[in-house]
């Protein structure tokens, strides 16, 4: 196993906040808070819970971080935790949704078909200073399954490398490409209508396809 | 070396290691070749790089207002 270099900075902050420095430890989370909401907001989908849980998810890890021993950097450690309290929260509140975050079983060998959208325009990164883009972004990933959706947060929300993801989610590096690959393309296919033109326009998408 | 041909089903299985420079250079190599001349999977790699793209673009998705305020507040006055 490569050795993990933690920045002088950090080690530093981790120490002061051991010893129960509330500053130092807040000056850790910085950097951290964006991630730590999209993982609570991705498992939970509600802007309300997902902040809730954030908030208690902190706590924990400040409570907690005697026991953490720099095997990984703190940022993943800290999503690692909010993962666990983001689902927790789920399996409590909606204990029927929470099952298929347990589905293994879709990292088989089926192949994808794409669909075929030959003449695929690109979506202008532009367009998402506009509420209904963001909105159909969103709604694209939410409706991925929970295995997916957390593979495709981690990885290209967050920009999570794969070592991070894999410890983070407990899952072998395998998983974590096979997951993300089919998020990737059901991501394409959910957003592939915006095709017909309406978001090269700017105007809200109106559904004209069958699909 | 002339480069051995493949599929459109197996540049499909690795379209995201393609984008995350995670396969061997030569199968890149055979990748590239294919996308010269197969409309569809070049469709299907600009597609996926482009939802790649707007996922991470930092303007899909902000915390709320005021949310590091209320996490300060919530570790100090625990």
């Amino acid at each position: 196993m490569t050795e993990l270099r933690i920045p002088a900075s950090e080690a530093g902050l981790i120490e002061r906040a051991r010893r129960g420095d509330r500053e130092a430890f807040y000056e850790l989370l910085r950097p951290c808070e964006r991630m730590v909401y999209a993982t609570a907001l991705s498992v939970l989908k509600n802007p309300a819970d997902a902040e809730e849980v954030s908030q208690e998810a902190v706590l924990k890890a400040f409570t907690g971080l005697k026991s953490f021993r720099a095997e990984a950097r703190f940022s993943t450690w800290l999503v690692q935790i909010t993962y666990n309290e983001a689902r927790m929260r789920l399996r409590k509140a909606r204990p029927h949704l929470y099952e298929s975050l347990d589905g293994h079983s879709e990292d088989g060998d089926g192949n994808i078909s794409p669909r075929d959208f030959a003449d695929w325009q690109p979506i202008p990164s532009e367009l998402l200073e506009k509420e209904e883009i963001r909105q159909a972004v969103h709604d694209a990933i939410n409706s991925l399954s929970p295995a997916y959706r957390e593979v495709l947060v981690l990885r290209d929300l967050q920009h999570l490398s794969i070592k991070e993801t894999m410890t983070i989610l407990g899952i072998s590096e395998t998983s974590v490409k096979t997951r993300l690959h089919r998020a990737r393309l059901q991501l394409r296919d959910a957003l592939a209508p915006g095709l017909d033109g309406c978001w090269v326009r700017g105007e809200p998408y109106r559904k004209v396809r069958a699909w | 070396m002339a480069i051995i041909e493949i599929s459109c089903v197996e540049v499909w299985r690795e379209i995201s290691n393609y984008l995350d420079g995670e396969i061997s250079a030569e199968l890149r190599e055979r990748m590239a070749a294919h996308f010269k001349v197969c409309a569809h999977c070049t469709a299907v790699l600009e597609g996926t790089q482009n939802v790649v793209g707007l996922v991470g673009d930092g303007r899909l998705f902000q915390v709320p207002d005021g949310f590091s305020k209320r996490l300060y507040k919530k570790i100090f006055n625990r």
